[in-house]
């Protein structure tokens, strides 16, 4: 049961006014992988989190999410176990501890304080805690976002570009929560990313998606260093215009 | 200029002297225009909410634009509109709301509904177009989407009120046609300055004007105020 994929797309099309921007033979996604999802602007990356996230329904084919079928009644629950940090923080106007509190609060639950002081110490955001979202910097906020969507102990969690405008420090600081998270708590991530290090870094596979389809999809050593197709190794090199 | 001088000085003493009459119209005013623009505002936030998300939607293009039109309705036409729904031979008839304060609190209700609803749909749509997408992402259902975009509208819900009191308080058309100013039962501020200028009590009338002035003055301070307490630091 556990080694069936958290999620298993099968011939999936997304169509916007007539034009197929999203077209999957095949994709799965591995319980308790880091999956990059790297392309060129406009391959469809950001289409395909907002299906993995239950935000818009596919033109055609399956989702199946941990072996369910998703469709647009799909247990409030079910949703809830997977949530995404976008590029942009996306803060809501009010203290960085409301902002945390946020999540449990839709489920009706209490975030301890306990777990809150901790997330706060981890993501070094103790001395603005009481501070308004609105007055944080890029980096600061974008620390706020991703705690915001930890707190609520996602099965999955979908970042899109989440350190595209940020400094090496608060890099560093973001891929190093995922990663632990990811191996304490067994949580799946997708991760878009412009950023080829980065894949490199902290996936264990890569994908490759161009023009709305899956170019090819490895473990992230093969994807850099022997990539099978000639689209991906071009894409790796830096040939790639876009 | 001596007019004006009077009318200060009319107004000042219509106020110190407490006279029944005028406190019993300022009570009436008060309360029919509070409570419509409580009713507005129960009916009119969410619907103003749900359309600020839906974005294109079937139909979308027309209702809103409906919407739009409906925040200048002159309120003569609404107090006609609403005069022959309470007529006898009405569908809302029945009721024998006609030249009461009910009929007034409909008609105030109307004018101001469109008001509410269209700048909080203005104002919930003027977020970033991904704000909606995230707070669902995080686990909001429909209705709790629509609560945090009005909570984070708040500055625009505040207009909404603003507006929307400002024209029902100050309208004359829709209280007289269905109110019928009525000595002791259905005569406001406004209806009783038309009333008081037609006889050529200017002073009198200037002095009642001066009154809803200052009401609504005292109305935005407390909005205001709270307003400003809402506002992010
Ligand atoms: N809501 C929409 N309506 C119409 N077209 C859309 C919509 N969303 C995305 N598209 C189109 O779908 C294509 C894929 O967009 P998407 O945002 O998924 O690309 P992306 O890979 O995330 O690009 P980037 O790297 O620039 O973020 C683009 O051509 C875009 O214009
Ligand atoms: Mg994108």
């Amino acid at each position: 049961m556990s080694n069936q994929p958290i999620f298993a797309l099968n011939q999936v099309k997304k169509v916007y006014d007539g034009r197929t921007v999203l077209n999957l033979a095949e994709l799965t996604v591995h319980r308790g992988e880091i999956l990059a999802l790297v392309g060129p602007s406009g391959a469809g990356k950001s289409t395909l989190l907002r299906l993995l996230n239950f935000l818009e329904p596919a033109s055609r084919g399956t989702v199946r999410f941990d072996g369910e079928m998703v469709t647009a009644d799909l247990d409030l629950a079910q949703r809830r176990r997977v949530t995404t940090v976008f590029q942009r923080p996306l803060l809501l106007q009010r203290s960085v501890r409301a902002n945390l509190r946020y999540g449990p609060g839709l489920r009706g639950q209490k975030l301890p304080p306990a777990v809150e002081d901790e997330w706060l110490e981890r993501l070094g955001l103790m001395p603005l805690a009481d501070q308004a979202a609105p007055k944080l910097s890029a980096g600061e906020a974008q620390r706020v976002a991703l705690a915001r969507a930890l707190v609520t102990q996602p099965d999955v969690l979908l970042l899109d570009e989440p350190t595209a405008n940020l400094d090496p420090s608060n890099v560093r600081i973001i891929e190093s929560i995922i990663e632990a998270e990811n191996q304490r708590s067994g949580m799946t991530v997708v991760l878009v990313t412009h950023n080829i290090f980065q894949a490199r870094r902290i996936a264990h596979r890569t994908a490759l998606l161009w023009a709305g389809e899956l170019i090819e999809v490895a473990e992230t050593e093969q994807f850099f260093n022997r990539p099978v197709r000639e689209e991906t190794a071009a894409f790796v090199r830096g040939d790639t215009v876009y | 200029m001596q007019t004006l001088l009077d009318a200060f000085l009319n107004a000042f003493q219509l106020l110190t002297s407490g006279d029944p009459e005028l406190l019993a119209i300022v009570g009436l005013t008060l309360r029919v225009t509070g409570i419509a623009l409580l009713l507005a505002l129960l009916l009119g936030l969410p619907v103003g909410a749900l359309l600020g998300l839906m974005g294109r939607f079937p139909g979308g293009g027309c209702v809103i634009p409906l919407i739009y039109t409906g925040m200048g309705l002159p309120p003569v036409v609404v107090g006609l509109f609403v005069y022959l729904l309470l007529s006898n031979q009405g569908p809302l008839g029945e009721l024998d709301w006609l030249f009461t304060p009910s009929a007034m609190v409909l008609a105030q209700m109307i004018i101001a509904w469109p008001l509410v609803v269209g700048l909080t749909l203005t104002a919930v749509q003027s977020h970033d177009p991904l704000l909606p997408l995230q707070l669902r992402s995080l686990g909001a259902t429909r209705w709790q989407l629509a609560r945090t975009m009005l909570l984070e509208s708040k500055l625009g819900v505040f207009a909404a009120i603003v507006a929307a009191f400002g024209s029902i308080i100050s309208e004359v058309g829709a209280v007289m046609l269905v109110g019928g100013n009525i000595r002791g039962e259905t005569r406001v501020l406004t209806t009783a300055i038309v009333l008081e200028t037609r006889k050529g009590q200017f002073a009198l009338a200037i002095a009642l004007g001066i009154i809803l002035l200052l009401l609504s003055l005292l109305a935005n301070l407390a909005l205001y105020r709270l307003q400003q307490r809402g506002a992010p630091r």
